[in-house]
C-alpha cells in the first residue's frame, strides 16, 4: 500500500533550481534511503513533502492527502525529523513531547499513553522530566524522533537522524528505526551508506535536484564491477566528473 | 466546519500554552511585569503629579500607558519568532498539522496574557482613587478595556517584527519604530504641522491611524465604537502581515 506518492516536485531557489521534477513513491512495510551528495536537493525535497516549503510545482500525496490543497491532514499523517533534529531546550521531554500530542489533537489522556509508548520506543522514559538542554546529542535525536512518532503516522521522514551521532548512538537510532519499519513508510535522508545497507529495502538516488537511480540496494551495487554501493553512488551522482 | 476549525484550535491551544509556560515559568514576564509597574508608578506620581491633581481620577495614570507600552511590549514579544528562526524550531512549528494563523494567533494571545498580568496588578491603583474620593468607576473600567486594547495594538505590531527578523535586538527596534509612527500620528503637535501643510482633513485622517488618539477618548469616558473597530482591526491587520511574512518563508 503506497503511503508516500511524490510526483514531480520542483523547487527554485532564485534563478537555481534546487529540485527538478523529483517523483517516487514509499509504500507501508519500505524503509526507503534518501541519498545524495551535498547539494544535491534532499533536504529541499524532504521540506516539500513535510509542508515547510511550498513547491514551485508538482505535489506530495501523505495518504491520500495533498500537502497542496488538504495540507493539515497531510501533515496528520506524516512524523517529520528536520535536520538537525529542532527542539525546544527550554522545556522538559516530557512537555516536549505533550506540546506535540496537543498539538496533533490527541486528548490528555490519549496524550499521556502516546508519550509513554513513543518515550519507551525510543529509550526516553528514564529522562522525560529532564529539561532537553540537558540531554546529549544522542538523546536529543531520541527525544525528536519521539516527537515525530507521537501521533503515531503512517509515514516517517527523518533527514539525516544520525548525523554527528557516536558508534553507539547511531547503533540504537538504527535499531530503533528498524523496529519501526514493518508498520510504517519510512523516507530516510543519509549520507551513510553502510546505513542503507543495514535498513532500507530500497534506496532513490538524487543528483543535482534529480532522480538518477530508484532500486534497491543489491541492484545498485550490481552496476559496478566491485559491487560496492560507494562506488555505485560515486557513479550515480557523477562523482568523477564534480570532482 | 467545526471539523475545520478543529485541528487549528488544537495548534492555537498548545501553541498559547507552550509560549506562556515561556513566559511564566523563566523570570522574563516576571521582570517584564516589575520593571513596567515601577515605572508606571513613577510616571504616574513624579511627572503626572498625581497627588497635585487634587482629583479623584487615573488621567495622569493612563497618559502614560502609550509610552510605555510603546518601549515595553516590544521587549515582551520580540523572541516569539525571532527565537523561532534563530534556534531553528520555526520548521518543526511550521510543519505542525495547523494553518499558520492558528501558531501567529497563539503566540500573540499568550504575550498579550502577559500585557493582562501586568495591568490586572494596576489595579490597586484603581482602590487608591477610590479610597482617596470618588472616581468615575465606568469611566475608568473602560480606559482599562481600552487600554488592554491599545496594549494589543502594540502587541500585533512587534508579533509582525519579530517575524521580520531572526535577531531580536533588530526585531526590538523595529517594533518601537513602526509603533513610534502610529503614536506620534496622534500627537498635537504632528497633528498641526501635518494640518498646516496638507490641511485640516489631511491631520485628522492622519490622527486616526493613532493608538493614541482612540485611546484618548476613552480615557475621557467615551465609549466610541469606531475605537473598538480601529483596535481590533489594527491587530488583525498586523496578526496577518504577521502571517504572511512567516507564511512567505514557506516559499524559501
Amino acid at each position: 500500500m503506497e503511503v508516500l506518492k511524490v510526483d514531480s516536485l520542483v523547487k527554485s531557489f532564485g534563478s537555481r533550481r534546487a529540485v527538478k521534477g523529483v517523483s517516487f513513491s514509499v509504500a507501508k512495510g519500505e524503509t526507503v534511503a534518501f541519498l545524495g551528495p551535498n547539494g544535491a536537493g534532499k533536504s529541499t525535497t524532504l521540506r516539500m513533502i513535510a509542508g515547510y516549503l511550498e513547491p514551485d510545482a508538482g505535489d506530495a500525496i501523505t495518504n491520500g492527502a495533498s500537502i497542496l490543497s488538504d495540507r493539515t491532514r497531510a501533515q496528520l499523517s506524516l512524523g517529520y525529523l528536520a535536520e538537525g533534529a529542532p527542539l525546544y531546550l527550554d522545556l522538559s521531554v516530557k512537555d516536549f513531547l505533550g506540546f506535540l500530542a496537543r498539538t496533533h489533537g490527541l486528548t490528555r489522556p490519549s496524550a499521556k499513553i502516546a508519550i509513554d509508548r513513543v518515550s519507551s520506543d525510543a529509550g526516553v522514559t528514564n529522562v522525560l522530566s529532564q529539561p532537553i538542554e540537558t540531554l546529549s546529542k544522542g538523546y536529543r535525536r531520541r527525544v525528536a524522533l519521539a516527537g515525530a512518532l507521537v501521533h503515531d503516522p503512517p509515514l516517517l521522514i527523518l533527514d539525516e537522524p544520525t548525523d554527528g551521532l557516536d558508534p553507539n548512538q547511531k547503533f540504537s537510532m538504527r535499531a530503533l528505526i528498524a523496529r519501526m519499519s514493518a508498520d510504517k513508510a519510512i523516507l530516510i535522508s543519509t549520507h551513510q551508506l553502510d546505513e542503507v545497507e543495514a535498513m532500507c529495502s530500497r534506496a532513490v538516488l538524487i543528483d543535482r535536484g534529480e532522480i538518477v537511480a530508484d532500486a534497491t540496494p543489491d541492484a545498485l551495487k550490481a552496476k559496478v564491477p566491485s559491487g560496492s554501493l560507494e562506488e555505485a553512488f560515486h557513479l550515480l551522482t557523477k562523482g568523477e566528473r564534480a570532482a | 466546519m467545526i471539523d475545520k476549525l478543529r485541528q487549528p484550535a488544537n495548534a492555537l491551544r498548545s501553541v498559547y500554552v507552550r509560549e506562556l509556560a515561556a513566559y511564566f515559568l523563566t523570570p522574563l514576564a516576571y521582570v517584564f511585569i516589575a520593571i513596567f509597574l515601577i515605572a508606571l508608578g513613577a510616571f504616574t506620581f513624579e511627572i503626572g503629579r498625581f497627588f497635585d491633581t487634587n482629583q479623584a481620577d487615573l488621567s495622569p495614570f493612563f497618559l502614560f500607558h502609550p509610552w510605555l507600552y510603546l518601549i515595553f511590549l516590544p521587549a515582551v514579544a520580540m523572541r516569539l519568532w525571532a527565537d523561532e528562526t534563530r534556534g531553528g524550531t520555526l520548521e518543526l512549528l511550521l510543519t505542525l498539522p495547523a494553518p499558520t494563523w492558528s501558531i501567529v494567533l497563539g503566540k500573540f494571545l499568550a504575550a498579550w496574557t502577559v500585557a493582562l498580568a501586568a495591568l490586572i496588578l494596576t489595579t490597586p491603583m484603581w482602590m487608591s482613587v477610590t479610597w482617596l474620593g470618588h472616581p468615575d468607576h465606568a469611566a475608568i473600567a473602560l480606559a482599562y478595556v481600552v487600554s488592554f486594547l491599545m496594549a494589543g495594538g502594540y502587541l500585533a505590531i512587534a508579533c509582525a517584527m519579530s517575524a521580520v527578523s531572526a535577531n531580536q535586538v533588530v526585531a526590538f527596534v523595529l517594533s518601537v519604530a513602526v509603533g513610534f509612527v502610529f503614536t506620534a500620528a496622534g500627537l498635537p503637535v504632528v497633528a498641526s504641522g501635518v494640518g498646516a501643510t496638507f490641511g485640516p482633513s489631511a491631520a485628522e485622517a492622519l490622527a486616526s491611524f493613532s493608538l493614541l488618539t482612540h485611546f484618548e477618548s476613552a480615557q475621557h469616558g467615551v465609549l466610541e465604537a469606531r475605537a473598538l473597530v480601529f483596535y481590533i482591526g489594527f491587530i488583525g491587520l498586523f496578526l496577518t502581515l504577521n502571517t504572511i511574512w512567516i507564511g512567505a518563508r514557506k516559499g524559501g
